[in-house]
């Protein structure tokens, strides 16, 4: 996966940026894509933020992988997230890999890449970092902010960092906070990436071999999370992979154990091992309620947003409970908020595929939001 | 749009905020933000119903007001509306005290089981009665605890729960309801409107 930084959209944030670990970065790339045209009115705005191992590329075809951007289901011309009425923007997540600032870019002070030297972020130090974009595009309010998963977590954190910047917001299957098992599943993945011998404490860069077998096997475990036991169940079954019996050997005998297989390989070319163990750091990091004294209530307290909350019947990842939970905390506070349980079989996934009943759920939502702020003004 | 929703939207006063439980497809709370600017929300069980909401721009909550309602602040409204619901609901008093907690005033409607067609249908044919307000079959209705206007009175004076308005509708009549015509009315309207606090 090689590009050059010169060929991404990118700002660089000039302004000293104090991450929440005490030290300071400052000039550096966040990278990003825009879908749409801004209007006039710089009315129709939304920004996206990217789950775990997502990036800029929305829709369409992403330049570096010439794979189709990860939300092609819900972005694009006439769809529910429409290109041709809204401005979308999207960054790439501070610690990224695909532009933004990261392990992997080069260390000012010795030229060599950071590696584990790159400090240690958390997703209000991604908000923060993403913020200059609105003053890049001079856009005041946005018409909307979305996110599913880890990019519901840098939502609610833009929400309350940020409570006059956004008309309404849509986080979709997240959470306020990690759970215990949230967070093992999360070690389980670093713990996959820091056995591999080739990973040597993060110092591959300039190596021929990456750690692709830790990264590959952190990318099953994580994937067979994203599906349910149902939908893993009516995929795959036991039925065998090209063959009419087992072989009695550890190969991929089973389809599903392919396909996992495929989803690692996939996985490795695309993503580096080093932003995985930052990322999902700042996501188990991540308890929202923790930054206010008085918890979650005062998180959202006057604020003027309109929510809509989404989660998924089958999602065991980040299940229904958790999406209650940030309902709960708004209503309590009296702020405006709907909220959807999506009836699926397709777990916690079911965002980034073709569920019709969510993104006819979340284009109703922003067709009509669209409207209220266009006369509020 | 019924009869009563138009007699709720009348009453209300404007700019106040209120929480439609049970809200269905947000008829009620689209006119009330409409026509008179009030803060309103909604919940509501079933999800196509909940989409239908969101896709007007209508702020409701998927959810089981009977384990639901815990989750509002006291007297997070200044009304609570509840549209023939009330006998839906498994633990009935239980709702009732919740609804009264989280409103500042509570308007609740009821299918009143002492409407004079209700009271032939048992009496002349001996068969659970189908009518306009009341739709349903015994062996599919939704309801649990049908109860007569006369009932809910008298359930509101046991305990103590202040009766402010009670509008009895009958087709597109409606009419003030009180202890000296209760019993009248209990037979003559088919749909009760009560305004407690």
């Amino acid at each position: 996966m090689k590009y050059k930084i010169e060929n991404l959209n990118h700002i660089r944030v000039t302004k000293p940026l104090k991450l929440d670990c005490g030290q300071t970065i400052k000039d550096f790339p966040i990278a990003y894509e825009t879908y749409g045209k801004l209007n006039e009115e710089k009315n129709n705005a939304i920004l996206i933020f990217h789950a775990l191992t997502g990036d800029q590329f929305v829709t369409g075809i992403n330049p570096v992988t010439n794979k189709t951007g990860w939300w092609n289901y819900a972005v694009g011309a006439g769809k529910a997230v429409d290109t041709e009425k809204y401005f979308i923007i999207c960054a790439n997540v501070l610690g990224g890999c695909m532009g933004s600032f990261g392990p992997k870019n080069l260390n000012t002070m010795d030229g060599e890449p950071y590696g584990l030297k790159f400090p240690v972020i958390t997703i209000k130090d991604m908000i923060r970092a993403q913020e200059s974009l609105l003053e890049h595009f001079e856009i005041k309010k946005l018409l909307s902010v979305l996110g599913g998963s880890m990019g519901g977590m840098q939502l609610l954190q833009f929400c309350a960092l940020y409570p006059d910047k956004t008309f309404s917001a849509v986080p979709i299957a997240s959470t306020t906070s990690h759970n215990a098992q949230q967070i093992a599943l999360n070690e389980l993945a670093r713990q996959a990436i820091m056995a591999d011998p080739l990973w040597n404490k993060g110092n591959y860069y300039k190596e021929k071999k990456k750690p692709r077998n830790g990264l590959s096997v952190a990318r099953m475990a994580a994937h067979i999370t994203y599906m349910s036991d149902k939908g893993l169940q009516e995929r795959f079954g036991r039925k065998l992979q090209e063959k009419k019996d087992y072989e009695f050997t550890f190969d991929a005998d089973f389809q599903v154990e392919s396909y996992l297989r495929h989803q690692g390989n996939v996985f490795v070319d695309r993503f580096d091992a080093n932003s995985y163990l930052y990322i999902s750091r700042a996501m188990d990091y991540f308890d929202l309620s923790k930054q206010f004294k008085n918890g979650l209530v005062e998180a959202f307290q006057n604020n003027k947003t309109r929510f809509l909350i989404i989660s998924f019947s089958s999602d065991w990842l980040y299940p229904t409970k958790n999406s209650k939970d940030i309902v709960i905390a708004l209503n309590a506070t009296g702020a405006n908020v709907a909220f959807a349980e999506i009836e699926t079989d397709k777990g916690h996934d079911s965002f980034l595929v073709n569920e019709p009943e969510f993104l006819e759920t979340l284009k109703g939502f922003l067709d009509s939001n669209f409207e209220i702020f266009k006369n509020e003004k | 749009m019924k009869n009563e929703f138009k007699i709720i939207i009348n009453l209300l006063p404007g700019k106040s905020r209120i929480l439609d439980v049970g809200c269905g497809d947000g008829t009620l709370i689209e006119a009330l933000i409409k026509q008179k600017d009030i803060d309103a929300r909604g919940i509501e069980l079933e999800e196509n119903k909940v989409k239908q909401c969101i896709s007007k721009g209508l702020s409701v909550i998927q959810g089981n007001a009977e384990t639901e309602l815990a989750q509002f602040p006291d007297k997070a409204f200044d009304f609570v509306i509840l549209s023939q619901t009330l006998q839906a609901f498994y633990r009935t008093e239980n709702v009732l005290n919740e609804l009264l907690r989280i409103g500042k005033k509570v308007i609740i409607s009821i299918p009143n089981f002492g409407y004079w067609q209700v009271r032939t249908s048992l009496l002349l044919f001996g068969k659970m009665p189908v009518t306009k307000s009341l739709p349903d079959s015994w062996y599919n209705t939704p309801n649990l605890h049908m109860c007569s206007i006369k009932d809910f009175y008298q359930f509101c004076d046991k305990k103590k729960i202040k009766m402010d308005k009670i509008i009895g509708i009958n087709n597109e009549k409606t009419s003030s309801i009180n202890r000296i015509n209760l019993e009248m009315k209990n037979f003559l309207c088919e749909v009760g409107v009560f305004f407690i606090s």
